[in-house]
């Protein structure tokens, strides 16, 4: 049992009944392809050499694990660490996942990479790495998205990227998926789609937890080396869960360490308003992948809601769908009200202005903590900083900026 | 011999014509279907909307949408389906993504196909790999699953589907999604020589055919031609589009057929 939740997905992309490869024809030579050039650069100890040089001095990893002292004394239990993600280059975990696939896209020779993102931190990672590489880069973003976090669509610009404005749907990450896949079926030949989540077709689900699964790695040394003892909770947020599965996996077979995903409840639950696949979905297949989806009784995906774009998606990777199944890990969800106040709460408490994403964990972190003893380790993974959410939260709190 | 691999007998070229059902009306789809079928349609795809296909091009994205707005739901479909069948003779296949067929379930879906008088099913984002559960029981329900084949598929995969494939195998014309175009790709020929040197089951070629003249070039060297967003355009910019529509077909039945006879 232990050794086989590391091997999972099997080789047609299973957690046993989530994942897959749910995709047109088209594609499915591109995504053989894709799995057989990952797999060679798996197992080339100089592919690792340069994704661990340039995590150091690219994108500045290790990033720091912190104790949040006032957070802790605040909420008056557990003690709260902070995996500091909002440190890392363009202020995200995304970079891990955008410099992995990014060398990957260069040793395959492909010279346009094309990407899709919700609150733009992908988008602004993915063309962050192209620039550094010297790759042409296409990020596909809704409509609605570049509205509301139009900071990063200016970011994107400066780095050389062409950001296509995505108007189907909802105007939101999912529509910018469904776009990205469209343009890749087209320029399938000479293109590399970089998804930035643990989303997708297999090998992407893999794929994409095995580059962020640094940020889990680095927390594992980092915690033994100032507790000498493993947390006994790590909470991270879950939009499609790549930064919740890249600290998750590499504590999956150390069972003390009890995992939670939150997902965004916006506006609440019973409201219908909301992104909280895993909470509140049901099983189906969104984006080539078999997982939990927001969908109406005819199968339909429906629009979610959320006040952090980068959670706003009806759907979460297969890992996270079978982690629930199998009681790994629980997910709750946290409504846009109670995010609000985890924001101001960290910024206030520990001079740190977290992203409205990582504000959802903030929140459900400092409300367990409350009800804990002060042996007790919480691991909250920070995954990015609120700069580009500034707008958001002035015009949420009305106040004048 | 299925309903639908009997359309093929003795070298006819199949004429496909896909609507969105619903679009623009419930109403229309029940015209328009024995319509086509009676200007020299063979086959009709009956398309069930979904919120996100992700194979489909700007027009038939438009047509789901409405549809969608409109209330269309797979049940309407297989209600609408099984209206149209005690009208027609030729066959119904419905064309949809995998989400909507599993959220109804394969089993009841499949059953619900075929008590509708629906012949076969096309699931753009379900390969081979993850479509045995729905072989085995579009097998024991009649019905044909008919997959489809690109540009880029390799000869293994080529192998693989014409191994899986039943009543016919979509040939995607071109690396892209639906929609009409100018032109069909240079290499055309070339990926339907290496589809027929395989494959014993007819070779329909679809995506991006919108003239006489490109169905022409694609029956000279398959056995049938599947025609869409042309339709949906068609039915989206003119009011009096039964007419309209009516020529078009006949137009490409002429095509069609002067081309078997050159053949003969």
């Amino acid at each position: 049992m232990i050794t086989r939740d590391n091997q999972l997905p099997d080789s047609y992309g299973y957690f046993e009944q989530f994942g897959g490869r749910f995709a047109p024809e088209t594609l499915i030579p591109a995504l053989d392809k894709l799995n057989k050039a990952y797999n060679e650069a798996k197992n080339t100890p100089s592919f690792w050499a340069e994704f661990n040089s340039l995590s150091h001095d690219y994108s500045g990893r290790p990033t720091p694990l912190y104790f949040a002292q006032r957070l802790t004394e605040h909420c008056g239990g557990a003690q709260i660490f902070l995996k500091r993600e909002d440190i890392a280059h363009t202020g995200a975990h995304k970079i891990n996942n955008a410099l992995g696939q990014g060398l990957l896209a260069k040793k395959m020779g492909k010279r346009r990479v094309i990407a899709e993102t919700g609150a733009g931190q992908h988008g602004v990672a993915a063309a962050t790495i192209c620039a550094k590489l010297g790759l042409n880069c296409i990020v596909y973003m809704g409509e609605e998205d570049m509205r509301r976090q139009s900071l990063n669509v200016f970011r994107m610009k400066l780095l050389g990227a062409e950001v296509r404005p995505v108007s189907s749907g909802s105007k939101t990450l999912k529509d910018a998926i469904n776009e990205a896949i469209r343009e890749w079926v087209t320029n399938v030949r000479d293109t590399y789609y970089l998804l930035g989540s643990v989303v997708g077709p297999h090998p992407y689900p893999v794929m994409v937890r095995d580059f962020q699964s640094i940020i889990g790695k680095e927390t594992k040394e980092q915690i033994l080396a100032k507790c000498h003892r493993l947390p006994d909770y790590i909470i991270a947020c879950v939009g499609g869960g790549s930064n919740a599965i890249g600290i998750f996996h590499p504590f999956i077979n150390d069972r003390s360490v009890e995992f939670i995903g939150v997902e965004a409840a916006g506006r609440g639950i019973k409201t219908g308003k909301h992104a909280a696949s895993l909470v509140a979905g049901r099983v189906g297949v969104l984006h080539g992948a078999k997982s939990y989806v927001l969908q109406n009784y005819a199968g339909q995906i429906m629009e979610t809601h959320s006040i952090s774009a980068g959670l706003d998606y009806p759907g979460v990777g297969p890992e996270h769908s079978y982690y629930q199944t199998i009681g790994r890990a629980t997910y709750v969800a946290v409504e846009d009200k109670e995010v609000l106040e985890a924001f101001q709460l960290l910024c206030q408490t520990e001079g740190i202005i977290p992203a409205l994403e990582s504000a959802h964990a903030i929140f459900y972190a400092a409300k367990m903590a409350s009800t804990l003893d002060r042996e007790q380790i919480i691991v909250v993974n920070l995954s990015g900083r609120g700069d580009k959410d500034m707008d958001i939260v002035v015009k949420a709190l009305e106040m004048n900026p | 011999m299925s309903h639908i691999t009997s359309v093929f007998s003795q070298g006819h070229k199949a004429l496909i014509a896909y609507i969105t059902v619903g679009y623009p009306s419930i109403e229309d789809t029940l015209k328009v279907v024995p319509f086509l079928a009676s200007s020299g349609c063979d086959i009709v795809e009956l398309g069930i909307p979904f919120s996100d296909p992700l194979a489909d091009g700007a027009t038939i994205q438009k047509a789901s949408f409405y549809a969608l707005e409109n209330g269309v739901t797979p049940q309407l479909c297989l209600n609408t389906a099984k209206e149209l069948s005690q009208k027609i003779e030729i066959p119904l296949v419905f064309m949809t993504y995998f989400n909507p067929v599993f959220s109804y379930g394969l089993q009841e879906f499949c059953g619900a196909c075929a008590s509708s008088g629906v012949s076969g099913l096309i699931i753009p984002d379900l390969p081979p790999e993850e479509g045995s559960e729905l072989e085995t029981i579009t097998q024991r329900q009649g019905l044909d699953l008919i997959y489809l084949l690109a540009p880029t598929s390799t000869k293994e995969r080529i192998e693989l589907i014409a191994q899986k494939s039943r009543g016919f195998i979509y040939l995607v014309s071109v690396t892209g999604v639906t929609g009409a175009r100018d032109r069909l790709p240079t290499d055309l020929e070339v990926f339907v020589n290496r589809v027929k040197q395989i494959a014993k089951q007819p070779l329909c070629v679809g995506f991006g055919i919108s003239t006489s003249e490109q169905a022409r070039r694609v029956v000279r060297i398959a056995d049938g031609v599947i025609v869409g967003s042309r339709i949906i355009q068609l039915i989206e910019t003119d009011d009096n589009f039964m007419s309209t529509i009516g020529n078009f077909i006949k137009e490409l039945r002429q095509a069609l057929d002067e081309t078997s006879r050159e053949e003969r």
